[in-house]
């Protein structure tokens, strides 16, 4: 027996999914040009697959914050916080997290996985249990098989389905943790906080929010979905990244439970895992800075949203639920999918291709995110790309108007 | 909330479990192989572990209990689910 021989059916399915023409999980950016613009098979190519919803991967003050750090405490830290210990800028950014979201305490993670590996899988121990919604993501369900906790799922976005199987557990002794998400990464929907909060004080559990691809989008100082909904006080514990709206890489946790610093000696992806560069920790200390004083990349944010949705959605497209950065095309075939994909990069416009069991139901999608810093222009451009590509390819009715 | 949905406890035979069991894994079944208590769910009947997942939620519905995923983890075929449904109801 070989010893990928178990991979095989996988194999098949990436190759079946590859005879489009391209590999659309091995996409080459051969050249960055900006936060928009990339060179893709030597062709100047739109980018709408970034999750860098406020364009601040080029931001000069970012840049010049991560080269100043760079060459002051050089290339890498070399080592864990717990084993090499913490470096000034490490200890600076997470007093900034905790100040930015009024809590007591931060943590920064190596990566936004590992934020929620590490969190999910400690806080709740054996006697607890974990109620995730159907459509977490991977870390999530990661982080349930890495800790201990017995894991009940609930259906997505459905606050009366997670009563239910609360109500279930109600002669259980073991706490309850609500894991949800602010804006969900395949549909780009956002949970209903409010609900959600009145179920969890209703049967005593706590509540964890991932505001992975919510912070610097949702809220009056881009904090995310409870600051939106005015919740804040009601969440036990954020968890972010550092790899979207602040344009960089690692993940955060905060919270105002006096005991959450524990977590620095007994979360093993916090503990076990080299911290991050100084230059990284220098330009998401400067990001963070700016998507809470700049809300006009937010307000530019959001027109372009509310431009592409409406287009796309005059146009014909299946979109998702909710308006947001996330704007995803639903397509029954996975065939079609994938090749309207791939016509789409030939064309010069990069998206995503999620195709199930990464998917919700059994539909394939074309996830587009868009970006602060997305012209005017350059979203006309994509629109009418994808609606030459989608009447050529059948995905629409024919004789829409394009570019409407 | 939702007593309408309570389930009015009664004993309920292997072959009850088996039964509503099967009806759900039916729903999902792709590969066209009849569903028996050997066969393994994942390699036999051709379904994703999302799938599996919804099915374990049927399930709670189905007999009012809850069905933590990490303690089935092990479960591969039709029979090693019927007995852990079974478990877990008798201890609830």
């Amino acid at each position: 027996m070989g010893l990928f021989d178990r991979f095989q059916p996988l194999i098949s399915s990436l190759d079946e999914v590859s005879a489009c023409g391209a590999n659309p999980f091995g996409v080459n950016l051969e050249r960055v040009l900006s936060p928009t613009e990339a060179v893709v098979n030597g062709k100047e190519t739109l980018l709408l697959g970034t999750n860098n919803y406020l364009g601040l991967t080029f931001d000069r003050r970012c840049v010049d914050a991560a080269r100043q750090a760079l060459e002051v405490s050089g290339t890498g830290t070399t080592g864990s916080r717990i084993a090499n210990g913490s470096y000034s800028g490490h200890t600076k950014l997470e007093q900034a997290l905790a100040a930015y979201y009024q809590r007591d305490h931060g943590l920064v993670f190596t990566t936004g996985y590992q934020a929620n590996l590490g969190v999910i899988s400690t806080i709740a121990g054996p006697d607890d249990f974990l109620l995730i919604d159907s459509d977490s993501h991977a870390s999530i369900y990661d982080a349930c098989r890495l800790g201990s906790a017995k894991v009940i799922r609930f259906k997505h976005n459905d606050a009366k389905d997670l009563d239910k199987r609360l109500q279930r557990l109600s002669g259980e002794k073991g706490n309850k943790v609500i894991i949800v998400e602010g804006i969900y990464s395949m549909l780009g929907d956002t949970a209903p906080l409010q609900e959600i909060v009145e179920i969890k004080n209703k049967h005593g559990a706590y509540l964890v929010v991932d505001e992975a691809h919510s912070l610097g989008v949702l809220g009056a100082n881009g904090r995310g979905l409870a600051e939106h909904a005015g919740l804040d006080d009601d969440v036990d514990i954020i968890v972010g990244t550092f790899s979207k709206s602040l344009g960089a890489v690692g993940g955060f946790a905060v919270s105002s439970h006096p005991e959450f610093e524990i977590l620095r000696v007994a979360c093993r992806p916090y503990m076990f895992t080299a911290s991050l560069p100084p230059s990284v920790i220098a330009s998401v200390t400067t990001a963070l800075e700016i998507i809470e004083k700049e809300p006009k990349l937010r307000d530019n944010l959001w027109a372009n949203v509310n431009y592409v949705y409406d287009s796309l959605d005059r146009l014909g497209f299946r979109l998702g639920p909710t308006k947001s950065p996330i704007i995803a095309v639903h397509i029954e075939s996975r065939e079609l999918a994938t090749h309207v994909w791939h016509e789409l990069l030939g064309a010069g416009v990069y998206v995503n291709l999620a195709l199930p069991p990464a998917t919700p139901g059994s539909t394939s999608l074309l996830r587009c995110s868009i970006c602060a810093a997305h012209k005017r222009e350059q979203l006309e451009a994509i629109v009418r790309t994808l609606a030459e590509i989608g009447e050529r390819t059948s995905l629409l009715p024919r004789a829409r108007a394009v570019g409407a | 909330m939702d007593t309408a949905e309570k389930i009015i406890e009664m004993p309920m035979s292997e072959d009850y479990v088996f039964q509503e069991t099967k009806k759900i894994l039916d729903s999902v079944n792709k590969s066209g192989v009849s569903v028996t208590g050997d066969t393994n769910i994942v390699e036999d009947l051709n379904v994703d572990s999302l799938a599996v997942m919804d099915v374990v939620m049927e399930l709670e519905d189905k007999f009012d209990i809850s069905i933590p995923l990490n303690v089935i983890s092990n479960v591969r075929t039709v029979n090693e689910l019927v007995g852990a449904i079974k478990k877990i109801k008798e201890e609830a």
